[in-house]
């Protein structure tokens, strides 16, 4: 079995009596989708904060490329390969399209404290901007006010963000969130070219995408990891059909 | 070119125009409001970098503008009465030469900049603006009863310092060598927009998370913005101070924090020219306003209300509509 790009080992987040996460250990491999699914409440975006470094764990180590990460801040993860999108669009919505983009390019190359040179004539930065627009299919609007585009168009520019970064590995928040089906069609024809570039941690609620896409599956109910899995032993699985898709479905 | 940047050229030839008008008919106190508006402009382009480009409210900018203007006038006062700054362990003496206490003005609110920035930008919002206005009031009662340098009353130089090859004396001399300062400061000011570190500062303006997703922190460049805006607040300070050719604590007080940030947000904030129109606009009202009234300010207080709440832009802003994202 080949090591696992990114790992938590026992993440443990109480708030108050609430335990968000209680003992999670995932892993994602290289070249792989990993899904992780639960019911609203399950404390999905805990634990993605607790990945991503927003939030410190009560307890249990985050590991990323073989190294322990937990007390790095999401600057520092960052900067070692991590690329997310959020939930909600996390963009500078005053810019245009590609100045969003040259942002990302911008933080992988370095360079911020630099006063003098336009940073939208460096040739370097604007070719690895366009490239990442071109592949989510967002070119022709490069030079659009991020403001006026369309709830899906802002999802491909956060994905195409997380590119301009070539990250190690994707953690992906819902990219599918509030997409139509045409959109997030072609958004899971793109994630599944993806995998092979850098793994994705993929928090969905779209299920035809998850089981369509997923190598893997983590169900996360109450704070718990219940099970993992491909998507035929998830779907097989009595404790899921409970929890999670529904009673009347396992009846 | 963007119509701001017509606007932008108007003002810059107004600006130009109104002081060779007054000179070649011999008004030699338009030359000196024109000088003002340049110096009080300069503080207001130093604010724009942390309001405008960084979103840093700070309402304790007069902390930088005293400084530069006591800058200025602890040399100026030692090289008046020979009396050296201290003897020992080495001996630094006053200065009256304009370039040497620019650099000391620059320097020391620079300094001052990355203290106080260092500990208010751990805060933010309403906790920012009253930690940034406690550091000013803080150098205001320092300032009071700090006897050495006039205390309450103020220090007087006698003479204006001296820039080499020049007459400072001369107010149009005094006028041109603000104007080149100021030119400067906005030509700095744009490039800095424009650059990736401007880049990334808007950003984090904008949204703080997505810049850090992209493995820049914040704080360091919100530290950064602060410590450019306070030092060229500071030489602003230092240029008040000499066409003054007196300081007092009331630099430092919050009524100069206040007064800065009514220059940009009546010019515009975030725009190039945001605080050279706005700076014009208040001396003008100053001048026009204050003949007829005492309470000019009442005036200036509705205009400001109105700017808030209809005109978000400011003056630049109202005409030259949304601003245009620049590449």
């Amino acid at each position: 079995m080949t090591e696992p790009l990114l790992q938590t080992r026992g993440i443990t987040k109480s708030f108050g009596a609430l335990k968000a996460s209680d003992a999670i250990s995932l892993d994602l491999r290289p070249g792989e989708i990993h899904a992780l699914i639960g019911p609203n409440g399950a404390g999905k975006s805990t634990l993605i904060k607790q990945i991503a470094g927003n939030m410190q764990p009560d307890s249990g180590t985050v590991h990323f490329l073989g190294q322990d990460v937990t007390a790095l801040d999401t600057v520092a993860r960052a900067r070692l390969g991590l690329g997310r999108t959020f939930q909600i669009s996390a963009l500078a919505m005053e810019f245009t399209v590609l100045q969003n983009a040259v942002l990302g390019a911008l933080g992988a190359r370095g360079g911020v404290m630099r006063f003098f040179r336009p940073v939208m004539k460096d040739r370097a930065l604007l070719d690895r901007a366009t490239e990442a627009l071109e592949r989510v299919g967002l070119q022709d609007h490069a030079a659009t006010r991020t403001a006026e585009l369309s709830h899906g168009q802002r999802r491909q520019l956060e994905v195409a963000v997380a590119l301009t970064l070539k990250p190690r590995a994707f953690l992906m928040d819902e990219p599918m969130a509030g997409l139509g089906a045409g959109g997030s069609k072609r958004l899971t024809g793109f994630l599944d070219g993806l995998r092979a570039e850098a793994p994705i941690l993929l928090v969905e609620h779209d299920m035809d995408a998850v089981f369509a896409l997923a190598d893997r599956i983590s169900v996360l109910v109450y704070g718990q990891v219940i099970a993992t899995g491909t998507a035929a032993e998830i779907r097989a699985n009595p404790d899921v059909r409970r929890a999670y898709l529904g009673e009347e479905d396992a009846a | 070119m963007t119509r701001e940047n017509y606007i932008n050229a108007g003002l810059t030839f107004l600006l130009v125009l109104v002081p060779f008008w007054a000179w070649s008919t011999g008004q030699a106190y338009i030359l000196t409001l024109c000088t003002k508006v340049a110096i009080l402009a300069l503080a207001g382009v130093g604010l724009n970098i942390a309001l405008g480009l960084g979103g840093l409210v700070s309402f304790g900018h007069a902390a930088f503008f005293g400084i530069g203007g006591y800058a200025m006038g602890i040399l100026a006062s030692h090289a008046q009465t020979f009396d050296p700054i201290m003897e020992w362990p080495i001996l630094i003496e006053g200065t009256k030469s304009m370039p040497v206490i620019w650099l000391v003005a620059m320097i020391t609110s620079a300094l001052a900049a990355l203290l106080i920035g260092a500990l208010s930008l751990r805060t933010s919002g309403v906790y920012f603006i009253m930690i940034t206005l406690a550091f000013g009031q803080m150098l205001y009662y320092f300032t009071i009863g700090w006897p050495a340098y006039g205390g309450e009353d103020g220090l007087s130089i006698y003479v204006r310092n001296s820039f080499p090859g020049l007459n400072t004396l001369v107010p149009v001399q005094f006028l041109i060598l603000s104007y080149v300062i100021l030119g400067l400061a906005l030509l700095f000011s744009a490039r800095l927009s424009r650059a990736p570190f401007g880049l990334a500062l808007t950003a984090a303006r904008q949204n703080a998370d997505r810049v850090e997703t992209v493995g820049i922190a914040p704080y360091r460049l919100r530290l950064v913005a602060f410590v450019i805006s306070g030092a060229i607040t500071g030489l602003a300070g230092a240029l008040f101070a000499d066409l003054n050719r007196f300081i007092s604590p009331t630099m430092f007080s919050w009524h100069t924090s206040g007064e800065i940030m009514i220059f940009v947000i009546l010019g515009g904030v975030g725009r190039l020219y945001g605080p050279v129109a706005g700076a014009a606009l208040f001396i003008l009202l100053e001048h026009l306003l204050g003949g007829v009234s005492d309470y000019w300010k009442i005036f200036l207080g509705a205009l400001l209300l109105a700017v808030v709440l209809f005109a978000r832009g400011g003056l630049i802003g109202t005409l030259a509509g949304r601003e245009v994202a620049h590449d």
